[in-house]
């Protein structure tokens, strides 16, 4: 589904990503970790068209530097970290812009654009959201709408930014779910970059693990998610617990806490 | 140009038929037809010499080829329509369209509610080419054109503010275009205001084609006017999908399928032209390039598939009305056009805020 084979991605003289190795095979997830400016975004965007790269991307046989703007907007939907949100757009219009490379250039949406649509907003549960503004909704409603816009793509392959960075423990887990079973019905490849470790591991096939635009781990999660990998490349002190589904990451505090520091309101309230 | 309007009649879901897509709704494109309507038979029916409206009506379908109807109207009175006042409201309609399709564009295009017509240097420009062109002349009437070098000069202010703008490299964002544009705006004014000091004798006439006005002679600026105004409607209204769409950014809109700075420059370009042509036949008119659109989203939300036809209706109408206001209201003298604009459409505008939440870009 998508091949990467040397990639570089070079920004004002910078080299971000350096000539990474990556397959995703059809029906596959696979999150990309590592720590901040690893260069995951960067990849991501760089595979999306947003950004000029070196090496080669493969999207469906094709290189993707040769299929047309529309023809990528139709085998790849990419929701990135932080989208736009429009003030006065409805629901249903953000949703619809997901069918732009579907509509003819000067034409409008057809019946079929807007069965589509619907049928989207139905799977996500957010019908009854479809009349609302954009910024009226919270944030993980507002994530499962721009997951419809890239739905309603309906596109084979699903670039998520960081789907999960803004939301609470509970919506996170509702989107990687919605994400999962999406995946599954509707045959898409996930290509994301999480910063949730243990999230990461649990719904991921598989993890790629990036440091300093280096691709420096591939494999599955228990693979990947090592103490030692994790402790090199995070300067973190973690502990690898295994899970139900892969293993569980916990940070642990470096230096033990003083004595001061369990002993309430004292400790936390200075006189003056 | 009505051709490429479509109106917006689907149905929503089953479930919730209350909810549509944006786009242009039937009655608002019908409202809006009734009010260039009546707008254009007061601009024709009012004035020193009154005429029924209805007569004027008749006279008007006269017009069409194959229909001879009696209005009642003596020769004088027929010629006050069909070479006077009837070029004078055409014009106001199409400028009055193409400042508030432009302004509309440039909002989009920028993503900024404060982007009127005259963002990238057009009126400074157009000022320039026109305080050129006045102070060149010996005698009043001869030498240059005022429209051509007033065309000239607003057409080559857009240029230097995309060149500039383009000149900070690969990353050619709406703010440095924006920016841009005030450097060229400031600079182009700076050379005027050196030219009027040089020739003083100048500065009553130059002002007065600054205010505004839609004085015209017979159908020359219309028909000078009218190809610009074909041109850029076509344009723009192909493209308003795509202002939606550029709403969302140029990060999505690319990953959407879209070419952003291919349709920015294109957009740019049409609502140059528009604008140029507008202020080379009628000098600076302000407010209305601003105003209209934000009237229009205020009443009919945020699409541009909306916006932009609407807008076009909604300008011509309020122009030829403002141009009434302006010619007869001290009659026989004439208030520049702009003043008109200003005080009619400020309070307006705060009226429409006040009725509605909030200004939804």
């Amino acid at each position: 589904m998508l091949a990467l084979s040397q990639v570089t991605v070079v920004l004002d003289g910078v080299t971000i990503v350096e000539d990474v190795e990556l397959t995703v095979a059809s029906g596959e997830w696979v999150t990309i970790i590592g720590p901040n400016g690893a260069g995951k975004s960067t990849l991501l965007r760089a595979i999306s068209g947003e950004l000029p790269y070196r090496g080669s991307v493969v999207i469906d046989g094709d290189e993707a530097g040769s299929l047309k703007r529309r023809e990528r907007a139709r085998r790849v939907a990419t929701v990135a970290q932080s989208p736009i949100v429009p003030a006065g757009m409805t629901v249903l219009d953000y949703a619809l812009l997901g069918r732009t490379p579907h509509i003819p250039v000067l034409g409008r949406e057809s019946a079929a654009d807007l069965a589509a649509v619907w049928d989207v907003l139905g799977r996500l549960d957010l019908k009854r959201f479809a009349g609302r503004a954009l910024p009226t909704l919270s944030g993980g409603e507002r994530q499962r709408v721009f997951l419809a816009r890239a739905l309603a793509q309906a596109a084979p392959l699903l670039l998520l930014d960081e789907p999960t960075s803004a939301l609470d423990v509970g919506h996170q887990q509702e989107v990687l779910e919605l994400v999962d079973a999406l995946r599954h019905d509707h045959a898409l490849t996930v290509l994301t970059t999480m910063h949730d470790l243990s999230a990461a591991g649990e719904y991921a096939d598989r993890l790629v693990l990036l440091d300093r635009g280096r691709r420096v781990a591939d494999g599955t999660p228990p693979e990947v998610l090592t103490e030692q990998l994790l402790s090199q490349h995070y300067c973190a002190r973690l502990r690898v617990i295994p899970g139900e589904h892969g293993p569980l990451v916990v940070p642990i505090r470096s230096t033990p806490p003083a004595a001061g520091d369990r002993a309430g309101p004292s400790g936390s309230s200075p006189r003056g | 140009m009505p051709t490429d309007i479509e109106v917006a009649t689907r149905e929503g879901s089953p479930e919730l038929p209350g909810v549509r897509s944006a786009g242009l709704r039937l009655r608002w494109l019908l409202g809006g037809l009734a009010v260039v309507v009546v707008a254009a038979l007061a601009g024709i029916a009012l004035g020193p010499v009154g005429l029924p409206p209805q007569s004027v009506a008749v006279e008007l379908l006269n017009l069409l080829p194959g229909v001879h109807l009696n209005s009642g109207l003596n020769e004088r009175e027929i010629a006050i329509i069909t070479q006077l006042r009837l070029p004078r409201v055409a014009l106001g309609l199409l400028v009055g369209a193409m400042l508030a399709l432009a302004g509309g564009c440039y909002q989009g295009v920028f993503r900024n509610p404060l982007a009127d017509p005259y963002l990238l240097g057009v009126a400074a420009g157009a000022g320039l080419g026109a305080t050129v062109a006045i102070a060149l002349r010996g005698q009043p009437g001869v030498g240059p054109a005022v429209p051509l070098y007033a065309f000239v000069g607003a057409l080559g202010a857009v240029a230097l503010t995309y060149l500039l703008g383009a000149a900070g490299g690969r990353d050619r964002s709406t703010s440095t275009l924006i920016l841009a544009g005030i450097a060229i705006s400031s600079f182009l004014a700076a050379v005027q205001t050196y030219l009027l000091q040089r020739y003083s004798d100048t500065i009553r006439e130059v002002y007065s084609w600054l205010l505004g006005q839609l004085a015209t002679d017979g159908w020359s600026d219309v028909r000078m006017i009218l190809p610009y105004a074909v041109i850029t409607a076509i344009v723009v209204l192909a493209l308003r999908r795509e202002l939606d769409v550029l709403s969302v950014g140029d990060a999505e809109a690319g990953s959407l399928g879209l070419h952003p700075a291919r349709s920015r420059l294109i957009l740019v370009i049409a609502a140059s032209l528009a604008t140029a042509a507008a202020v080379a036949v009628s000098g600076l008119i302000g407010f209305v390039g601003i105003i209209v659109p934000h009237v229009v989203r205020l009443l009919t939300g945020s699409s541009y598939r909306a916006i932009l036809p609407l807008s076009m209706l909604y300008g011509g109408a309020f122009l030829v009305l403002a141009d009434l206001v302006a010619r007869t209201v001290s009659a026989p003298v004439e208030l520049p056009i702009g003043v008109v604009t200003a005080f009619l459409g400020a309070p307006f505008f705060v009226l429409v805020l006040r009725t509605t939440r909030s200004v939804r870009m």
